[in-house]
């Protein structure tokens, strides 16, 4: 077998990808074939390293150096100090103040992470099935299907603790549990691959880096409720991810580990490929099953649940893709192991996808019950340029601002509700003393009343309202009462809304008025925006001219 | 691509793909260092470095990793291969390809230094 | 045999379409056809989701996001580039046909954010001046 003594693995991740990482990637390999030394030097295109606004990314091992900002004049460099040589490119090397740093262990920002669900992702090829059968890959299959009944499996996960992360946190094994009593023939498996919480991208990063390890928790969800057929919806603005499922389901397929009789046992299961087309909705369960049955992707009451009724009626189990992607681990360690990590009510770990004014934005995996404090100053840097910070969103548009008084909460399921947000699929944005809570209030909202199915009177017509409230508001045209009207209504539709999207859309307007109230009186009363952002209108309120 | 039709044939495969990922794992039996300063280039430590990674490769030995770095500051030796094993650093001298297959078969992987090339024993 | 495709259908049938990038009736028909189910199923399925069109549209589709994180990271700058760049306002069609200017909500690029899509292909940190550049060379490409 071919022994290259250097590897050199480049993150192909979409945002490195369209920070110039294909350009690097051609000029790197061809400057390896102008020195001779492709025989010697294997380049290989891993997932998402993390550290997404310092791409392009290059990890070179054995030594295990991290290069960063890659372009492709750095090349030659690279190829005759450093391959050639053994000479490291210090000015190339990831940098903390200002020095550069010699390896992965030396960075906060990797050292501090807990990686489970991304323990692949940036260190194998992303398109190489025998990458990550070499990183124990399959053998959770393998030990479900023969030492395991699907009862031992449902079991195990319910032990563990896990609760779904795509953002409700209903437990995984009492959802696998109801659908695996329900007496039916056919039952179908989904994965939620419909990431569309602005801020968030840790779904995809996992399809691209390690599309395997969900294709091997599906497998286990279907022998656990006794499905033989999965479908993975993802967004259609997820070419790349969808590309390197299908090459890995191509894969999975030619070994037989997906398809009849998988290793040799009676199991049989296959997944197909389902694309959504720019519609935020359908990350909710039930439009998300009305949109693979090729309809509108509006939602539905519920109950019933999908796992009794779910996908053509059948009982279905939906679930994200990080929750798929924690059953392997789960079933090769046990649930005791999980359940070591995070916290008792929500164990194991959670991936953030870092954003806003922190100094280095990205992917991280940390475990439950970390502080946000921990998070943005220990792990992301802290706020650049001096600034203060001033709130961090969790949640997307359906989730709350966590504001300084908090930053020491630990974060779990419960903690976050408890402050009026949400844990959400996990975009985590941090904002400094330069944004203004009403205008990122209005902004959640915008989006809410763009994506709104339209389907139910107290979010198409609700919603709607309160947008126009905050802009008034946030134009200078605000008027006393307007804070408690957007209360009231928050409260109304929280309550009347059909879908949970609709339910948790006036979220981010509650929290921001819980937290930054005299943010909003400022506005109306005052006439002004704290932070300098809202351009009033010449025209002044009532309030004002009285 | 053969099927895996049992637990057997995964844990084969699995053992087989491990091999190729030892560069990254760190987790090897022997670390070879060569020094490819400009005095070890121009005293052929390139063809030295082919030459060991060739006989790894027909011998089918891959729980190993091979380091370069800079110049040992032994000019007068080189080209200089050095390996790591079982707690001990033993240094080759003036190698050439031929040697370079030797130490392979016979200390890389049999654990057995050829001491009339050793210039310099460390332990680790 | 009823098949539940209709969405891969027209993100096929639109592809196709590589001067206009829309779904024309005749499409519609025939992706109702193709899976066995009334063509005012389609239209709706057409009309729902926002990667469709039923109207003509240029050669690219620029999705460029103004989504929260690419707002705090200067995405409007990038916007207003955009559009003096191709002259239309968003929504809009560039006079020689060759882009539709779009919004898109959040593409995950936050950490290169601004962030837009032209087709499948992405493109990050994006700043006034380099994304006409980007512009030419996707012409230039054709």
């Amino acid at each position: 077998m071919k022994i290259y003594r250097l590897h050199a693995l480049i993150c192909a991740g979409t945002q490195c990808i369209s920070a110039g990482g294909e350009s690097f990637e051609s000029a790197l390999r061809d400057e390896l074939k102008k020195q001779g030394l492709t025989d010697e030097v294997q380049v290989v295109e891993t997932g998402c390293m993390g550290a997404c606004d310092r791409g392009p990314l290059m990890i070179v091992y054995p030594e295990g150096v991290l290069y960063q900002k890659l372009k492709p004049s750095d090349a030659k460099d690279i190829v005759s100090e450093h391959f050639l040589k053994g000479r490291k490119v210090s000015r190339l090397m990831w940098k903390e103040d200002e020095a550069p740093v010699p390896g992965l262990e030396q960075i906060p920002f990797f050292a501090r992470q807990t990686k489970i669900v991304l323990r692949n992702c940036g260190m194998i090829n992303a398109e190489s099935i025998d990458e990550y059968i070499a990183s124990e890959g399959y053998t959770a299959l393998a030990k479900a299907l023969t030492e395991m009944s699907p009862a031992d499996v449902v079991d195990e996960m319910k032990s563990s603790g896990l609760r779904g992360r795509g953002g409700a946190g209903f437990p995984t094994g009492i959802k696998w549990e109801y659908a695996a009593k329900q007496n039916s023939p056919v039952k179908y498996l989904i994965c939620n691959a419909d990431e569309g919480d602005p801020g968030a991208y840790m779904d995809r990063s996992v399809l691209e880096g390690d599309p395997h390890n969900v294709i091997e928790g599906m497998a286990i969800a279907a022998y656990a409720i006794g499905a033989s057929q999965g479908y993975i919806y993802v967004r259609a603005e997820y070419p790349l991810a969808i590309k390197r499922l299908e090459t890995a389901l191509r894969q999975a397929r030619q070994y037989g580990l997906l398809g009849q009789k998988i290793l040799g046992t009676s199991f049989s299961f296959d997944i197909k490929l389902r694309m959504g087309a720019g519609a935020f909705v359908c990350g909710e369960e039930t439009a998300l099953i009305h949109s693979i049955e090729g309809k509108r992707g509006e939602p539905r009451l519920k109950p019933p649940f999908p796992a009794v009724s779910g996908l053509w009626g059948k009982p279905t189990v939906i679930n994200n893709v990080e929750t798929y992607a924690s059953v392997p681990v789960i079933i090769n360690k046990g649930a005791e192991f999980f359940r070591k990590i995070g916290t008792a009510k929500s164990p194991g770990t959670k991936v953030f996808s870092l954003a806003g004014t922190v100094n280095t934005t990205g992917l991280i995996e940390v475990p439950m019950g970390i502080t946000l404090r921990e998070i943005i100053f220990d792990i992301g840097g802290g706020i650049p340029g001096g600034h203060q910070f001033k709130g961090a969103l969790t949640g997307g548009p359906s989730g709350g601002v966590i504001p300084l008084q908090h930053l020491d909460t630990p974060i779990d399921y419960e903690s976050l509700g408890a402050l009026g947000s949400i844990m959400g699929s996990g975009g985590l944005i941090v904002m400094d003393e330069r944004s203004c809570m009403v205008d990122i209030a209005k902004f959640f909202l915008e989006f809410t009343v763009d994506e709104s199915c339209g389907k139910c009177t107290p979010c198409r017509e609700g919603t709607m309202q309160m947008y126009r409230i905050l802009s008034d508001i946030t134009s200078g045209k605000g008027r006393p009462g307007d804070i408690e009207k957007l209360e009231e209504m928050g409260q109304l539709i929280k309550m009347t809304a059909l879908c949970g999207l609709g339910q948790s859309a006036p979220n981010p307007v509650l929290s921001t008025i819980r937290f930054f109230r005299d943010e909003y009186e400022a506005h109306i009363k005052d006439h002004k925006c704290p932070a300098g952002v809202c351009k009033f209108s010449e025209a002044k309120t009532e309030a004002a001219i009285a | 691509m053969p099927k895996i039709n049992s637990l057997e044939d995964l844990k084969k495969l699995r053992e087989q793909a491990k091999e190729a990922l030892k560069t990254r794992s760190g987790d090897v039996k022997v670390t070879i260092r060569t020094s490819m300063g400009t005095v070890g280039i121009a005293a052929g430590a390139r063809d030295v470095v082919k030459a060991l990674i060739d006989e790894l490769e027909k011998r089918n030995f891959h729980d190993v990793e091979i380091m370069e770095s800079g110049s040992l500051g032994l000019d007068k030796e080189e080209p200089v291969v050095t390996v790591e094993r079982d707690g001990v650093a033993t240094t080759y001298g003036k190698v050439t390809t031929d040697m370079a297959r030797k130490i392979v078969a016979q200390h890389v992987i049999n654990g057995q230094a050829i001491g009339e090339w050793v210039i310099a024993r460390n332990k680790k | 045999m009823k098949k539940h495709t209709v969405i891969e259908d027209l993100h096929q049938a639109q592809e196709k379409d590589r001067k206009h990038t829309y779904l024309k009736e005749g499409n519609m028909q025939d992706v109702a056809n193709g899976c066995g189910v009334p063509a005012s199923q389609v239209y709706g399925v057409a009309t729902f989701y926002t990667m469709f069109s039923t109207k003509p549209r240029g050669k690219h589709v620029i999705r460029i996001c103004r989504n929260l994180a690419c707002h705090l990271g200067e995405a409007e700058s990038v916007v207003k580039a955009l559009r003096a760049e191709l002259g239309v306002d968003i929504g809009g069609t560039s006079r020689d046909g060759e882009f539709t200017l779009e919004e898109s909500s959040c593409l995950g690029m936050c950490a290169v954010a601004p962030a837009m899509m032209v087709d499948d292909k992405p493109y990050g940190n994006l700043t006034a001046a380099g994304v006409r550049d980007i512009l030419q060379r996707i012409k230039n490409e054709g």
